[in-house]
């Protein structure tokens, strides 16, 4: 069973969203990752690039697929995790950590609501299946 | 790869499985009066022996294939040893399908390994492709790439490449939002001034030149890199005549971010212009971003080693729309002919024909300047290929050269440029004898 911690945002892309302050940092959900298989490459944008919501920030490539990332809500980049470069199994192995793919500096805070909590998109991943 | 045939009662089934009547109405959807009703006009088959005959009665009259040649601008006469053709005509190689399954295409897919890493080793990169069409077409694939990644689209191309290069290079980028601006060469050097870079600003994505140049020039690449560099472009190298690899230090040790040939020059015959491989190499952090087909080297659970296609998603028939390049292919047969040409030669032997091209030439272009109203134009170090200035049209020269003489001579520069009437590009290799080069001294010296 895949894990879906308590305190995050999920989108229906399967991306999860932790607000610190006026920033969403974002990445793929246990689910994505498990679907997904071993992650050999991540694609990710510059820092200063500003996005709408559900938009292709870049991508993740297993040796099964490769797979677009979408922004869960609009905003910035403040920050990417360049570590995956060399690293990229780090989304396989702790996606919610150091797994962790853009920092968003959020155009409305307010964005996040329309996310879905833990307990739906568990609900979402069941029904998917 | 075996092919199977099919009998006359499998074909009846196959129509019968979906529902057709004959294989004329597979063609229904073509308008009535758009198709064939009637023999083709082509003559009569004939025994293989009578087609000999015919063949040779032709051949006969082929008078261009029995002169000297001193041609190249872009196809060069080389000697090609007899091994090449032998082992490329086995069947596993010459019927071969892409090797899409590497469990049966181990052997295909481990040439173009050896392929690769031979590239790398010539150009001084880290990693190369599995190949292009062509030198051109290659060419034009390093401009696309540069562009998506540096994420700028204006691109500086030296004035010296190629103009067939630089043709096939606008057909590519014109619809594709890239701006292709040519900057000068020296006309006193011949070669591309790293000063006088027309247009290089924070905006460019690639700097493009070629080395030796279409004039035979050696350019500075390192102070080209730097320069492109300095304004975070990229540069991007061509090389029409690979044996050059075999002597001037690699594009890579200069600073070149990608680098493009065509590979002709290694054991692939002039056949009229083609099929010839391009290829084409780089750095390893733009792996991704290669265009074309790659092939890797992988372990199984137990250690032991496979070749595999991969990082196959930058491929068209993974995700059209991200896809680096709409190739799908690569130039397979004529990328192990370069392959098996390398392999048989050695590091040395390459090193032996380049030193033979570059001395020969260098022989033949003190001769040809020492005749009465012949000049170098150019002082740029040269390679095999040079350019000669006549006291008269070139084209006319070269043309009574020909057909008096027995020897094409060079290519009138006229061809491409009206303002060189007098001046014709000699190419001199290893194939060409002192006698040969002797003879078309003195024969030129002879017409005018």
């Amino acid at each position: 069973m895949a894990n879906v911690p308590d305190n995050l945002h999920y989108s229906k892309d399967h991306e999860w969203v932790r607000v610190e302050g006026d920033t969403a940092v974002v990445g793929i959900t246990d689910h994505a990752q498990e679907q997904l298989g071993d992650v050999v490459y991540v694609e990710l944008p510059k820092t200063g690039e500003t996005f709408p919501a559900h938009e292709s920030f870049g991508s993740v490539e297993s040796v099964k697929a490769v797979s677009e990332i979408f922004t869960p809500i609009s905003g910035t980049i403040t920050e990417v995790n360049d570590s995956l470069n060399d690293e990229p199994e780090k989304v396989n192995k702790d996606p919610y950590g150091e797994g962790w793919m853009i920092k968003i500096k959020m155009n409305a805070a307010g964005e996040v609501d329309s996310l879905l909590t833990a307990a739906e998109y568990e609900d979402f991943t069941k029904a998917e299946e | 790869m075996r092919y199977i045939p099919n009998s006359p009662d499998e074909r009846a089934e196959m129509l019968r499985q979906i529902g057709v009547a004959s294989i004329e109405n597979l063609f229904d959807s073509i308008p009535e009066e758009l198709r064939l009703r009637g023999p083709l006009a082509v003559p009569a088959a004939l025994s293989e022996l009578e087609l000999l005959k015919k063949f040779d009665a032709m051949a006969v009259h082929n008078e261009a294939a029995r002169r000297i040649s001193f041609l190249g601008g872009g196809a060069y006469s080389h000697y090609s040893p007899t091994i090449v053709d032998h082992l490329i005509s086995r069947s596993e190689f010459f019927t071969a399908y892409t090797p899409y399954q590497p469990e049966i295409s181990q052997g295909t897919l481990q040439a173009i390994f050896e392929f690769q890493t031979l590239v790398c080793q010539l150009t001084g990169m880290d990693i190369a492709n599995a190949s292009m069409y062509d030198g051109s077409t290659a060419m034009a694939e390093a401009v696309l790439m540069a562009e998506r990644v540096t994420r700028r689209s204006k691109v500086i191309a030296s004035s010296a490449i190629h103009p067939e290069y630089l043709q096939v290079a606008h057909t590519y980028v014109q619809h594709a939002g890239i701006e292709l601006q040519h900057s000068p060469y020296s006309t006193e050097t011949g070669a591309t001034s790293a000063d006088s870079l027309t247009g290089l600003d924070d905006k460019t994505a690639a700097v493009v030149v070629q080395s030796p140049n279409f004039f035979g020039c050696v350019e500075d690449l390192q102070a080209l890199a730097d320069k492109a560099h300095a304004v975070g472009a990229l540069l991007i190298v061509v090389v029409t005549e690979a044996i050059s690899f075999g002597l001037l230090k690699s594009p890579g040790a200069c600073g070149a971010d990608i680098v493009v040939a065509e590979g002709q020059s290694f054991g692939v015959p002039l056949s009229f212009g083609g099929p010839y491989v391009g290829l084409f190499a780089t750095r390893d952090k733009y792996a991704r971003q290669i265009p074309g087909r790659l092939v890797g080297e992988a372990f199984d659970a137990k250690g032991r080693r496979g070749y595999v296609l991969t990082l196959a998603t930058r491929e068209q028939h993974i995700r059209r729309e991200k896809a680096t390049s709409n190739i799908c292919t690569n130039e397979g047969l004529i990328a192990l002919a370069a392959t098996i040409y390398l392999e048989t030669m050695g590091p040395r032997g390459i090193e032996e024909v380049a030193q033979q091209c570059a001395q020969k030439a260098h022989y033949a272009a003190r001769k040809l300047a020492e005749i009465e109203g012949f000049s170098l134009p150019f002082s740029a170090p040269f390679f095999d290929e040079f350019v000669v200035s006549g006291p008269g049209e070139a084209a006319t020269l070269l043309a009574k050269l020909a057909s008096e003489r027995g020897i094409d001579g060079g290519i009138a520069l006229s061809r491409y440029d009206p303002r060189r009437p007098n001046d014709f590009l000699v190419c001199v290799t290893e194939t060409n004898t002192r006698k040969d080069i002797d003879a078309l001294v003195s024969s030129l010296r002879e017409l005018v």
